[in-house]
């Protein structure tokens, strides 16, 4: 399995930085493969993952808000790593002390106690996506994973380092056989996750459907912003846009 | 006659100093007055047609429509005839207004707050603001990008929301449709025209 991996990896690295473009290309290599996929989530999404969204959002105000906590506190398994890995040891040290004080005094993470104490003021989720790319790692071509979505394969790597073991949640639960939790409490958790954030998105999705004439092509633009804005960890969004597209622009 | 010339140029210069002072606008308060416009409008209490038509309005007064539209059309904007520019910019108008308004007429009353400015350079200011969260949805981050060069007429370039800027997703969008057609433009005319006939 390893070695499928790896190949796997291997291959897709070469065909994505064998495929160079201008920098107002997006580099979507597999752009056919992609749109199918695509396709294929915009009718799970239609099918199930709308609607349990539209009625998970029918739950109460604290339901809803604690599940948010307790994802969020999870997340801190992958965060910190990623925090060292970056080299940023003051933030990794926060944001241990955010997962200890929340997954204690917060009963398992549903309260933010952290956020209300004054610990942590904006939380910032971190992947190793975001660490390769720090490290200088290019994006690669762009891909769309069956029911995951939009990525690309520096952030597939990413979502195979968790597997592989950078997942401490992972590890726990499907991973290795503890007697503490099991495979379902990941998958759970997981798709939990994807719920949350659709339930948060739903007008903002449709608009766009309904406003685009390519919807696929605006995704894939709004994915590779996103990431790149979570890359650099600005707080100051104009650093992420490029001024020179505008310069020889003439007014009405 | 050389002092009362002098003084005369004085102020003359002191004058069109003070008239340009007065007529500038500053990029934050243009901001928060387009916000306030666009507010009255949603919650008055006439149809969504007419909402719409009072929205696109207000768009023609502060959005750089035609400058967006060259923008979207990226590295295209060089290649094309002044025909098919002067095409594209009335199609493109009438896609953002129909677009823009349908947009933003889902919105019963948006509550958007001015926090700062950072001028970046003559021509650019960037306005940040935020969309007050509602029972349904996060607090929302977002940045305006004002064009300035006439700085007694700011514009709207660009919406920057939660640091995805819109004026670059409608590039990579129509990038994209050109290209899939073995890059011609007509194949974004007509689809900018069934949008506008749906």
């Amino acid at each position: 399995m390893n070695k499928f991996l790896k190949i796997f990896i291997a291959t897709l690295l070469i065909l994505s930085f064998a495929n160079k473009s201008s920098a107002e290309d997006v580099k979507d290599c597999f752009e056919g493969l992609n749109r199918a996929t695509f396709a294929f989530n915009q009718g799970l999404d239609k099918a199930i993952i709308e609607p349990i969204s539209k009625g998970y959002r029918k739950l109460p105000m604290p339901i809803r808000t604690g599940t948010s906590n307790i994802l969020s506190n999870l997340s801190n398994l992958v965060t910190i790593p990623n925090n060292i890995l970056q080299g940023d040891l003051k933030t990794a040290g926060i944001n241990t002390a955010r997962l200890s004080v929340n997954t204690t005094i917060g009963i398992f993470g549903i309260f933010d106690v952290a956020q209300q104490m004054g610990l942590v003021k904006n939380y910032n989720k971190e992947d190793y996506g975001q660490t390769l790319g720090k490290w200088g790692v290019g994006e690669g071509c762009y891909l769309i994973l069956p029911i995951l979505g939009p990525s690309t394969v520096r952030d597939s790597v990413g979502t195979l380092t968790s597997v592989l073991g950078g997942d401490p949640w992972y590890n726990v639960t499907v991973k290795n056989d503890t007697q503490y939790f099991k495979d379902s409490d990941y998958y759970v958790s997981k798709g939990t996750d994807g719920i949350n954030f659709r339930s948060k998105n739903i007008e903002a999705f449709d608009n766009l459907e309904i406003n685009s004439m390519d919807f696929y092509a605006s995704v894939r633009s709004l994915y590779l912003q996103d990431r790149k804005q979570k890359i650099l960890n600005s707080n100051k969004i104009i650093d992420t846009q490029d001024d020179s597209d505008w310069d020889d622009l003439q007014s009405n | 006659m050389l002092v009362k010339n002098s003084n005369f140029l004085f102020l003359l210069i002191f004058c069109l100093f003070i008239t340009n002072l007065s007529h500038a606008i500053e990029p934050d308060v243009f901001v928060q007055s387009t916000v306030n416009r666009a507010s009255q409008t949603l919650s008055k209490n006439i149809s969504k047609e007419e909402k719409i038509l009072e929205l696109q309005d207000l768009a023609k007064d502060t959005v750089d429509i035609k400058g967006i539209g060259f923008y979207t059309l990226g590295k295209y904007r060089k290649e094309i005839t002044s025909d098919q520019k002067k095409k594209y910019s009335v199609l493109f108008e009438n896609y953002f207004l129909k677009s823009f308004s349908s947009r933003l007429a889902e919105y019963s009353n948006p509550k958007i707050n001015v926090t700062s400015k950072e001028k970046k350079n003559d021509k650019y200011t960037i306005v940040s603001s935020i969309l007050v969260s509602t029972k349904d949805r996060p607090e929302v981050k977002i940045d305006w990008r004002i064009y300035t060069k006439n700085p007694d007429k700011p514009l709207i370039r660009d919406l920057i929301i939660e640091g995805l800027s819109l004026a670059r997703t409608q590039k990579e969008e129509f990038s994209s449709i050109i290209k899939s057609n073995d890059n011609d433009i007509n194949a974004l005319f007509q689809n900018l025209e069934k949008f506008i006939n749906e």
